[in-house]
């Protein structure tokens, strides 16, 4: 599904990512953790598309295409969805006429059919239920005034929507209580689907041990540098990112 | 910040001054030069007036117009008291000289396109995204009416059904005929005809507007709109409306046409009074879309607009809601006076400019009664190289004990080359007063526009959304309808403003 082949990025100047290569396939979920200014969040900027990170040298293959020739709506039609580590408030604009637009303009695109308000409200109405969430979201301005969980949440309900058939998530488990990322988990897991393909971005075990990962890969300098399965989160849990370097260091010597 | 607004540099205060001398003179000395010069010669057949103002010219609107003697005594008072004025020049706007000789004070309803096939397609185009029907389409871009549908038997089937609630609505023109009475007690009592330079003008030279009386105690059943009201299509640049509420009498009442009408006229300088008695209750809604000029600030409407309503009466309540888009120039602060004790004043506004467009806009509240309320919300979009001023005075008079203001002032920017600027002015007298004054400005951030393409929305599509939202407060004051047809024109409008 898709195919990161010697991915150099920067940004500003600066060199984020240096040669990193992923391939992720259907039904896969792919854990991508590392330090801080590892390059993480860079990743799933760049997949999703966000204007200044300038692509150096490498690909990225999506379904067959050039994913970088596309523009971050059309990569959203195609199927590519982000979660926001920082989700974007956009006052007065009502979440549920967010979400409808989206959707619409998503299939405008594929050359579906709209859905009109009642067939999108019943589908609003199926994926509250799934993630067990209170309609007084739809009621509220996109993200203005949420709370941090309630941002990350309203990101998963935005995904469930869309169902999009590969979903980065990023660091959507960063400052959310134990409650709120087991909400955040059930949601994703619910959505596991030979058809579609996660990457989840995040700092820490704790997540991985609700969305549990098929793969495991550590990014470090711009690049992965260790990958394994779900072992391999506990092993950075007990040792720290510093034993990746030491072994590197190892390796090396 | 508490900075009082001086007659000096108020649109609105009376502008009693001595006759100008020196160079500021010349226009003055022209006209006096014109009307002693050549004489004037008008054909009554041609129904069109040459370029220029002096007495006669309003003489013969007057006489044009069939009107009493009392009006035209009205208009020359008027118009020698514009003679002794100057044009303000306090605003935050560039505009060129204006001059007054060159400008015809009457024309004939002008002869429409005899079919759709006539019109301007890129008009055309804009009623189409715009979801005007299309034989409104027609109409709108002047069609000769009969050719489209019988818009005699429309505006009958109106006019029975307000007879029937005791409303009068009509054109100004037959009002100062048909009932003279009110015309007279209420014309030119909130907004006198030595107000300032554009009112005076006005009140020597209007063409036509609207009259709409609401007797005591009626509801008026159904909104007013010039939209229905055929006639006043091509009213021309000096409009005049007047509207009476009286005790416990309310009405709602739209202004405007939501589409864009391709009137060439340079100068747009209208009055509008609003009157509410006892427990009355006047919503005025406005939706401008005059012609903008084009991208390079060539042409364009002058929209320079005395608009002010008048809480008569305890417990009256005036609210305005503008929607500005259109307009090279817009200069106009629909305003309260809180005269009756428990009175109301409200002003909602999104005014938008884009290209080269330039607004000044906002109101005046000014509480004289006690425990009065206004609020003023006030939303400004400049893209382009728009400038977009907020002016507004909230003055709370001695007696005004208890008064309350509450004032939300907000700025979008999209693009680097536009202005947004913001000029409150705030004068208490009363102790017991309570004035909260808010204001931001923010720019539609490449965050906001990522997070939406991110989820599938083009990038303009993106700004619409944004935009959408910031108006939100504004649109929702407006019927439903025009609600909708506000935020097309706000698509309209700003179609190019990123990217």
């Amino acid at each position: 599904m898709l195919k990161i082949e010697n991915l150099h990025v920067r940004i500003a100047g600066k060199d984020i990512l240096r040669g990193l290569s992923l391939e992720v396939k259907a039904g896969e979920v792919h854990a991508i953790m590392g330090p801080n200014g590892a390059g993480k969040s860079t990743l799933g900027n760049v997949l999703a598309g966000r204007e200044g990170y300038e692509v150096i040298e490498g690909s990225i293959h999506y379904e067959g295409r050039d994913l970088l020739e596309l523009e971050p709506e059309e990569r959203a039609a195609a199927g590519v969805f982000l979660a926001f580590q920082y989700p974007v408030e956009i006052p007065g604009v009502n979440n549920t006429y967010f979400l409808r637009a989206a959707l619409n303009a998503q299939r405008r695109r594929r050359g579906e059919s709209e859905l009109d308000s009642m067939q999108f409200l019943k589908r609003v109405r199926e994926k509250l239920a799934v993630l067990h969430l209170k309609d007084e979201l739809l009621h509220r301005a996109v993200n203005e005034g949420f709370s941090g969980g309630e941002k990350k949440r309203n990101e998963i309900f935005q995904m469930a929507l869309l169902e999009p058939k590969l979903a980065i998530l990023d660091e959507t488990d960063s400052g959310l209580d134990i409650d709120a990322l087991k909400m955040v988990a059930d949601g994703v897991n619910a959505m596991r689907d030979p058809a579609r393909a996660f990457i989840v971005i995040t700092h820490y075990q704790r997540l991985l041990e609700y969305i549990v990962p098929d793969y495991v890969h550590v990014l470090a300098d711009g690049r992965i540098v260790e990958s394994g399965d779900k072992s391999l989160a506990l092993k950075l849990e007990e040792h720290g990112y510093s034993w990746i370097a030491e072994r590197k260091l190892a390796g090396a010597a | 910040m508490a900075t009082s607004m001086s007659n000096e540099s108020d649109p609105l205060a009376r502008h009693d001054r001595e006759p100008a001398s020196g160079e500021g003179n010349e226009q003055i000395i022209a006209a006096i030069n014109r009307r002693y010069g050549a004489g004037f010669v008008t054909d009554i057949e041609t129904d069109t007036l040459p370029p220029g103002l002096n007495e006669d010219v309003v003489r013969w609107i007057s006489a044009r117009k069939g009107e009493p003697g009392w009006m035209t005594e009205w208009r020359l008072k008027a118009y020698r008291h514009w003679l002794t004025m100057i044009p303000p020049e306090w605003a935050k706007l560039r505009i060129g000289p204006i001059d007054f000789q060159a400008i015809s004070y009457f024309a004939a309803p002008k002869e429409g396109p005899k079919s759709l096939a006539e019109v301007d397609p890129k008009l055309l185009e804009t009623y189409e995204k715009l979801g005007v029907p299309l034989h409104e389409r027609a109409r709108l871009a002047g069609v000769a009416v009969d050719a489209v549908f019988d818009s005699v038997s429309v505006g009958t089937t109106f006019r029975k059904e307000l007879a029937e609630a005791g409303v009068i609505f009509c054109s100004m023109s037959e009002a100062v005929k048909e009932h003279p009475e009110l015309v007279r007690a209420y014309l030119g009592s909130v907004v006198p005809s030595s107000d300032n330079y554009f009112a005076a003008l006005n009140s020597a030279v209007f063409s036509d507007g609207s009259f709409v009386f609401i007797p005591k105690g009626v509801r008026c059943p159904m909104e007013l709109s010039t939209y229905f009201r055929i006639n006043a299509i091509n009213t021309g640049q000096f409009e005049r409306t007047l509207i009476v509420a009286e005790e416990g009498a309310s009405v709602s009442y739209l202004e405007g046409c939501t589409a864009p009408m391709r009137d060439e006229n340079q100068l747009h300088a209208a009055v509008v009074e609003l009157v509410a008695l006892d427990d009355a209750d006047i919503k005025y809604s406005t939706v401008q879309n005059w012609y903008p000029g084009d991208e390079n600030g060539l042409g364009g409407i002058y929209n320079f607009v005395t608009k002010r309503g008048d809480c008569r009466g305890a417990r009256s309540k005036i609210s305005w809601t503008q929607v500005e888009t259109g307009s090279a120039i817009t200069w106009k602060y629909p305003s309260c006076v809180l005269r009756g004790d428990d009175s109301v004043g409200e002003f909602h506004s999104v005014a938008l400019t884009h290209h080269h467009q330039q607004a000044d806009t906002g109101t005046k509240m000014i509480h004289i009664g006690r425990n009065t309320k206004s609020k003023i919300i006030a939303k400004g979009i400049s893209a382009g190289r728009g400038q977009n001023s907020y002016r507004g005075l909230v003055k709370v008079e001695k007696g005004a004990s208890g008064a309350r203001n509450y004032t939300q002032c907000d700025s979008l920017l999209i693009g680097k080359k536009c202005g947004a600027h913001t000029f409150p002015y705030i004068e208490v007298k009363n102790p017991s007063a309570i004035v909260e004054h808010e204001a931001t400005t923010s720019k539609i951030s490449d965050d906001q526009l990522f997070y939406c393409r991110s989820r599938g929305i083009a990038e303009e599509d993106a700004v619409s959304l944004i935009v959408d939202g910031f108006c939100r407060q504004v649109f929702r004051e407006l019927p439903m309808e025009f609600a909708v047809e506000a935020k097309k024109l706000l698509e309209v409008s700003l179609e190019g403003a990123v990217g």
